[in-house]
């Protein structure tokens, strides 16, 4: 089926997939040693359940997910554990994470695998399979599948698989649906089963005609629909698919599952099969090398594989690489070396040379000639947004929706005075969040001084209120009985000790010449109170009980 | 360097520029064939004008003066201004307004990308204020001149500013526009007016064949994505529109569409002024409300105005209203409910 919808804006850069399609999928040979990040999802990295020392068989267990938004990592292979500690991984940031390495022994023995009938099984016992099978998104984000494929109560109506592929380059998917399309459709069964949509719908771009061939005779009696759409990057990206696909938008700061529409990708789909189906959790994925090296190919390679193993494979780096780029040429980041292990979120590495990724001209200033806000796929104005990140008037970039930019890098891609209007995008974003975070701060410190302020007062007024009682009380006993002789001497000695303690204070005072009060006991922890539970309506001084409550005992 | 990490092939502002000049091209050629080389003079002017004033005004602002020179924005708006003149003037009348342009209304306005009036169209303003009587003394078509002017001559002309044998007056000639303006004031109709022999198929003899080659290489641009459809259709068809309004009422007293269309600077106007970035509105329905005030405004000025013709002030008065009409055409964003309100 052809896709009746479109997305506004988009590019077309020279596309570069023919390098590396034309080998099949090579499965790498096993490295003598696995570096596996604990922190290859989005989410809280993984905790390690192994120690050093330890063997560990292949598909066990190394790290266990960690709170809700989380995955698992497992070993690639059966080995011994040789470290726990930050290895070089592959972030833009360029520091090093926490790793486990694993010195292969050669076996390659699994620890026992259990499958899983979905069908019969109930859905979260499915859900939490996915979760400690290391399910995430492999088109790049990593998110946690099994966090994804819950509808709640959302009634879905579509299943979005994403086989577009669109970023120039890349063709790890594509090999993957060409040579293991019924294993994907597997996995969007399982997906369809837990999600229950009305619709399944795969989308492809039409640059992948033997992938499109092979995923429509595998959908066959399904009921999956394969629909194609012309090759216009950012087409994979999830807002523009669904759009390209449903002609639905995903409303601005909600995710696709508020319009009922869950998007995942195919290589996710197809680790879904393998966890489910043959209870092995992800320890490799498909990855294209390419670019300047000498025979660019897709291999089937163990996460923990160092990259330049995978680069030597591919025939090694030409002498004239300059660096290397982790991902598409569009959204992708520098690496400058490939000391880093391969993780679940990379799909493709990239030897970059001056020929083939020729520098940036400098940087022209901006003729308003509005190419970008004719490319942007979400129809911002981005020679606006240039302009108000660049004067840092982050108000009016906040307000031309400046967070609704995905970063896809389609207005830089067209750009005739160079800008490069993404990174102006990515620090103005940087500095409203932090900003944003100082204006909470600053309002919770406010809040806090001003209830501090408000109790103190409180308990002046209370402390008042209760001497003038208590005074009350005596008055009206002495009226009572004027010549009750214990009253008078109770009286006496009242007296008398408030003459005592007057004399002690003036005393003190001659002492010191400024008295102040010693804090009161417990007062961090009114306050630290204060901050989580204020009272919202002001309490009058008097009538303190309704406060009282809310001050931690 | 972060990504993306690839740029379109061979795009840049220089060949923007380049390809905007190449537009002109057939225009120019045109325009030589019927009103002479004067032309070529006031153009090879104006270029040497604004490169030198660019580079003068580049260097008193520690700008990198190559890199920025080398963008052809500036011997743009030295041919905008030269094709918006008359073509056999004192040659101080071109560089006057050229060095204007820079000067003044690009550089003083923060350069390129920043000023908010078009430095051409600033530039004309300049000089039709200043010397009125140079700008309205136009060559008459080769064909229809006793005298035709050679090149030697034009250089001349330019220079001493006398021609050998003859008068001005015998080489010059009311514009058509001038021309039915003042025939029309003594109570003359259209009918009678363009049976004249200045007058040609739509619009006058010879600048109509010049409008129709600025309709060409604003077709170019159009074709290769260098300006959108938006501004010069709402120009155009409002001018057309109002036009035809008007001829309907009284065709008498007022000219056909096709005459407004086809006269002055309407296609230059619409192509190559009104859809200059740095002065025209960003947005796809900005630019509809832009064109269509200028091409308003244009017929205003023609037709009731005190000028023959009214692009530069049309596109001038517009220049300022551009901020706002940005501000107040945002279009709805991916994921939103409507365009944001200023």
């Amino acid at each position: 089926m052809k896709n009746p919808h479109k997305f506004h804006g988009g590019v077309h850069p020279p596309e570069h997939k023919t390098e590396s399609s034309r080998l099949p999928i090579t499965v790498a040979p096993l490295p003598p040693r696995l570096i596996v990040p604990l922190r290859q999802h989005t989410g809280n990295p993984a905790k390690p359940v192994v120690n050093v020392g330890d063997h560990v068989l292949k598909g066990q267990m190394i790290g266990a997910a960690d709170g809700y938004i989380s995955a698992a990592v497992h070993a690639p292979t059966s080995g011994t554990v040789s470290a726990i500690e930050p290895h070089a991984v592959p972030h833009p940031s360029g520091l090093p994470d926490l790793c486990i390495t694993i010195e292969a022994d050669g076996e390659d023995r699994w620890t026992e695998r259990k499958p899983l009938d979905y069908q019969t099984a109930d859905p979260d016992a499915v859900r939490a399979l996915l979760r400690d099978a290391g399910i995430v998104g492999l088109g790049g984000a990593a998110f946690p599948a099994y966090v994804k494929l819950n509808p709640g109560r959302q009634k879905i109506k579509t299943l979005v698989v994403n086989g577009a592929e669109c970023e120039p380059w890349i063709t790890s998917d594509d090999l993957l649906m060409r040579e293991r399309a019924a294993e994907i459709v597997a996995g969007i069964k399982i997906m369809a089963h837990l999600m229950q949509p009305e619709e399944v719908l795969i989308g492809i771009e039409d640059n992948k005609p033997e992938a499109i061939a092979a995923m429509q005779s595998a959908c066959q009696g399904t009921g999956f629909e394969v629909v194609t759409a012309p090759v216009l990057y950012p087409s994979g990206g999830e807002k523009q698919l669904i759009k390209l696909l449903t002609g639905k938008e995903v409303p601005s700061g909600q995710r696709p599952i508020n319009i009922g529409v869950t998007c995942s990708n195919t290589g996710t789909a197809y680790t879904v099969h393998r966890a489910v189906n043959h209870g092995e959790a992800v320890i490799s994925r498909i990855v294209t090398i390419t670019g300047n090296v000498a025979r660019p190919q897709n291999f089937e390679a163990l996460i923990g594989t160092p990259l330049d193993e995978l680069a030597q494979l591919a025939g090694g780096a030409r002498p004239d690489t300059s660096h290397y780029i982790m991902g598409g040429p569009m959204m992708g980041f520098d690496l400058n070396n490939l000391g880093a292990p391969l993780t679940k979120a990379i799909n493709c590495v990239i030897a970059a040379s001056p020929a083939l990724f020729p520098p940036k001209p400098a940087a022209m200033p901006c003729i308003r000639c509005t190419q970008c806000a004719q490319a942007c796929p979400c129809n911002l104005q981005p020679q606006e947004l240039f302009w108000f990140s660049q004067s840092r008037n982050f108000d009016k970039a906040r307000a031309y929706n400046l967070f609704d930019c995905i970063e896809c890098g389609c207005c830089d891609y067209v750009c005739p005075s160079h800008i490069p209007l993404v990174s102006y995008y990515r620090f103005a974003k940087c500095e409203i969040v932090a900003q944003d975070r100082e204006k909470i701060a600053a309002e919770q410190s406010r809040q806090r001084f001003e209830f501090k302020q408000m109790r103190e007062e409180r308990e002046k007024a209370e402390k008042a209120a209760r001497m003038a009682e208590k005074a009350a009380a005596a008055k009206a006993a002495a009226a009572e009985n004027p010549d009750d002789p214990v009253a008078a001497a109770k009286k006496a000695a009242i007296q008398a000790a408030v003459e005592r303690t007057k004399a002690k204070k003036a005393e003190a005072a001659a002492l010191t010449p400024s008295p102040q009060p010693p804090p009161t006991r417990g007062e961090g922890a009114n306050e630290k109170g204060a901050c989580f539970d204020l009272p919202s309506p002001q309490p009058s001084p008097a009538g303190g009980e309704g406060a009282k409550n809310t001050e931690p005992s | 360097m972060s990504s993306p990490h690839v740029l379109t092939p061979g795009s840049s502002v220089s060949t923007i520029m380049l390809l905007v000049l190449a537009a002109l091209l057939p225009a120019i050629a045109v325009y030589y064939f019927f009103f002479g080389p004067g032309i070529l003079i006031s153009l090879a002017l104006a270029s040497v004008t604004a490169l030198v004033a660019e580079a003068a005004m580049l260097q008193l602002r520690n700008y990198p003066v190559k890199h920025f020179l080398a963008d052809g924005s500036a011997v743009l708006t030295g041919w905008l201004l030269a094709l918006s003149i008359p073509p056999l003037a004192p040659w101080w009348l071109v560089v006057v307004g050229t060095a204007f342009a820079i000067v003044v209304a690009k550089h003083l306005y923060g350069g390129l990308g920043n000023n908010l009036f078009n430095p051409a169209m600033v530039g004309f303003a300049v000089l039709m204020i200043s010397f009125p009587a140079t700008m309205t003394q136009w060559p008459a078509p080769l064909l229809l001149s006793q005298h035709p002017v050679g090149f030697s001559e034009a250089l001349q002309y330019y220079f001493s500013g006398t021609l050998q044998g003859v008068k001005l007056d015998a080489v010059t000639m009311a514009t058509p526009l001038d021309a039915l303006k003042t025939q029309l004031s003594l109570q003359h109709t259209v009918g009678e007016v363009k049976s004249m022999p200045i007058f040609g198929n739509f619009g006058g003899k010879g600048t109509e064949a010049i409008a129709a080659m600025y309709l060409l290489g604003g077709l170019f641009l159009l074709q290769r994505r260098i300006i959108t459809w938006h501004t010069p259709v709402s120009f155009l068809v409002t001018l057309a529109l109002i036009a035809a309004l008007f001829n309907g009422i009284d065709p008498n007293r007022y000219a056909s569409p096709m005459f407004h269309l086809f006269t002055g600077g309407a296609m230059l106007g619409a192509f190559f002024i009104a859809t200059d970035y740095v002065t025209s509105p960003t947005t796809p329905l900005g630019k509809l409300v832009f064109g269509a005030s200028v091409g308003f405004l244009v017929y205003v000025i023609r037709v009731f105005g005190g000028y023959p013709d009214g692009i530069a002030f049309a596109v001038l008065i517009m220049n300022a209203a551009v901020p706002l009409i940005d501000a107040y055409t945002q279009p709805r964003v991916y994921g939103h409910d409507s365009g944001m309100k200023p």
